[in-house]
């Protein structure tokens, strides 16, 4: 899933300083699996907010809403309603959603109340790790299913490399696991190790974004 | 092994006499007369020198300009090349450029991430890692094609080297990844610096069993300790460097003021050590921030003075 993380109550503020009435709108997939954009954090940011407006001497209206999905046009609009006599949006859902605000509404400015940070997922409770990072053309058919693009630190396709250290990676201060090294004792478990004794050459980095940005079309699906 | 650039590197390895390379790193600012000054130290004593690459990810001239400067003093370099700041376009283009400027060894590393640098923000760049890149300058040399499959007009003479650390994990895989490296391209490698010599001469005995020491010449990397504080900072810092507590006591046994002595001795003794292992080619100095002190360390190994060749 997409993994985000709550930018500051005062980065935010800082954004929505010129309002007194915003949409804050949440999205009920990723964000709300990890906690950062659903119905509960809407309900906590938006209270976070008007209380610091009050105090301030300023006060905010914030106009709740938590769509089905943000990374779809149609769930969009549900926001319609709210959106006439707002001075702006607030979406915290994952990047696509506050795009797809702006898409919709020309004329009404749309803030990002989260970071989008990475594909991911939940390791335990409370901690989310990097898994992938959307090269378009998917390897991990020869890297034992772990994913070097997005977990090596310097996305090599040789690895491990000399900075690695009792399984851990040289960046990350030994907290971060060498993936390389999970590579290589993952391989042998499934007696391939061979695989790892060929050069590994150069990858099409034109799937990636390095491409241009990507438009998918499935013409079987747009009869 | 065939002769693919005719440096003096090159022919003095091929010729089977142990080699000798040292380490010259360029400033943080455009300072080239420091520089010379430091690299003047090394002249006359090895066979070529190591120009590194903004190692640690921190800014410094560049290597091809620093190589470049290095020839006019009438010494040779072996530029370094990391893969961490430059994508393919950029890196075949400075392969090409090195070429035409006359440089003939080079040294392809991935390099230390940026995080340990001076700009921990910046962007890397990680298109190619270092094995991709020795595959890349071989072709370029042997078959006139870059990546693309674009001809080269004028093939890059080149002698290719490349690093190996014996000391990262796991360590049973790092003479298979030396082998890849030979596998790509390279015909010498230069080792991360060497302190535990039980684990060098095992991992020596792998790449003996294994016939990589036929395909390539192996020179181990050999740092003097400036002190004791240094040995503790490499210990402690430089990720993938195991340094032994007897180094540490030994250091710590003498006086502060004779410390860079007792190091010098260390030093010594290692390099003798490692040229009576089988299969070892030469020695890399990487005297760092030392270099004045270079010439009697080699001295003193008995590796001066520098055989001739034509
Ligand atoms: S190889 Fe590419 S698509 Fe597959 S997990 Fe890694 S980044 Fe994602
Ligand atoms: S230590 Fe492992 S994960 Fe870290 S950069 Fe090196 S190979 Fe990649």
């Amino acid at each position: 899933m997409v993994v985000g993380e709550s930018k500051p109550i005062a980065e935010i503020l800082e954004m929505l300083k010129d309002c007194k009435k915003v949409v804050l709108a949440g999205c009920k997939g990723c964000v709300t699996v990890c906690n950062v954009g659903g119905e509960k954090e809407v309900g906590i940011l938006a209270s976070e907010l008007r209380l610091a407006r009050k105090a301030a001497g300023k006060e905010l209206a914030v106009l709740e809403y938590t769509c089905e999905r943000q990374c779809d046009p149609e769930y969009i609009e549900a926001l319609d309603d709210l959106v006439k006599d707002a001075d702006a949006v607030l979406s915290i859902a994952c990047s696509v959603g506050p795009q797809y605000v702006a898409a919709r509404y020309p004329y009404v400015p749309v803030f990002p109340g989260i970071n989008t940070t990475f594909i991911g997922g939940a390791v335990e409770h409370g901690v989310w790790k990097e898994y992938c990072q959307a090269c378009g053309n998917c390897i991990l058919g020869d890297t034992g299913g772990l994913c070097p693009i997005a977990r090596c630190a310097k996305t090599l396709l040789n690895g491990p490399c000399g900075g690695s250290s009792g399984g851990k990676c040289e960046v990350g201060k030994g907290a971060v696991d060498c993936v390389w090294h999970l590579i290589y004792e993952r391989l042998k478990n499934l007696g391939q190790l061979k695989k790892l004794e060929e050069p590994m050459l150069y990858k099409n980095w034109a799937t990636s974004r390095d491409g241009g940005p990507r438009t998918m079309i499935r013409e079987e699906l747009r009869k | 092994m065939t002769m693919t650039a005719g440096s003096n590197l090159e022919k003095i390895l091929t010729s089977g006499q142990k080699a000798v390379t040292c380490e010259c790193g360029p400033p943080r600012g455009a300072d080239a007369e420091h520089f010379r000054h430091k690299a003047s130290y090394l002249k006359g004593i090895c066979e070529a020198v190591n120009i590194t690459d903004n190692q640690t990810a921190v800014v410094r001239f560049c290597s091809m300009a620093a190589s470049r400067i290095m020839m006019d003093l009438g010494m040779e370099p072996v530029m370094q090349m990391v893969t961490r700041d430059m994508n393919r376009i950029a890196l075949q283009s400075n392969v090409l450029g090195a070429a035409a400027l006359g440089i003939k060894n080079l040294l392809c590393l991935t390099g230390d991430h940026n995080s340990f640098g001076d700009h921990p923000q910046a962007k890397n760049v990680h298109d190619l890692d270092s094995i991709q890149l020795l595959h890349c300058i071989k072709t370029m040399r042997d078959d006139g094609k870059m990546i693309s499959g674009t001809e080269v007009q004028g093939r890059p003479a080149m002698f290719i080297g490349a690093a190996a650390n014996p000391f990262a994990d796991p360590f049973e895989f790092r003479v298979v990844r030396m082998a890849k490296k030979i596998a790509a391209g390279a015909q010498f490698i230069q080792t991360q610096c060497i302190y535990d010599m039980d684990r060098f001469a095992q991992f020596m005995q792998m790449a003996n069993d294994m016939g990589l020491t036929e395909k390539c010449y192996i020179m181990a990397g050999i740092t003097p300790f400036k002190s004791v504080g240094m040995a503790n900072y490499m210990k402690k810092f430089v990720p993938g460097l195991v340094v032994p507590d007897s180094y540490i006591q030994r250091l710590r046994g003498v006086p502060k003021d004779k410390q860079g002595a007792e190091g010098i001795k260390i030093a010594v003794e290692q390099i003798q050590q490692c040229l009576e292992m089988k299969g070892i080619a030469g020695i890399h100095l990487m005297a760092i921030e030392w270099e004045e002190r270079a010439p009697e360390i080699l001295k003193a190994a008995g590796l001066l003075p520098r055989p001739k060749v034509d």
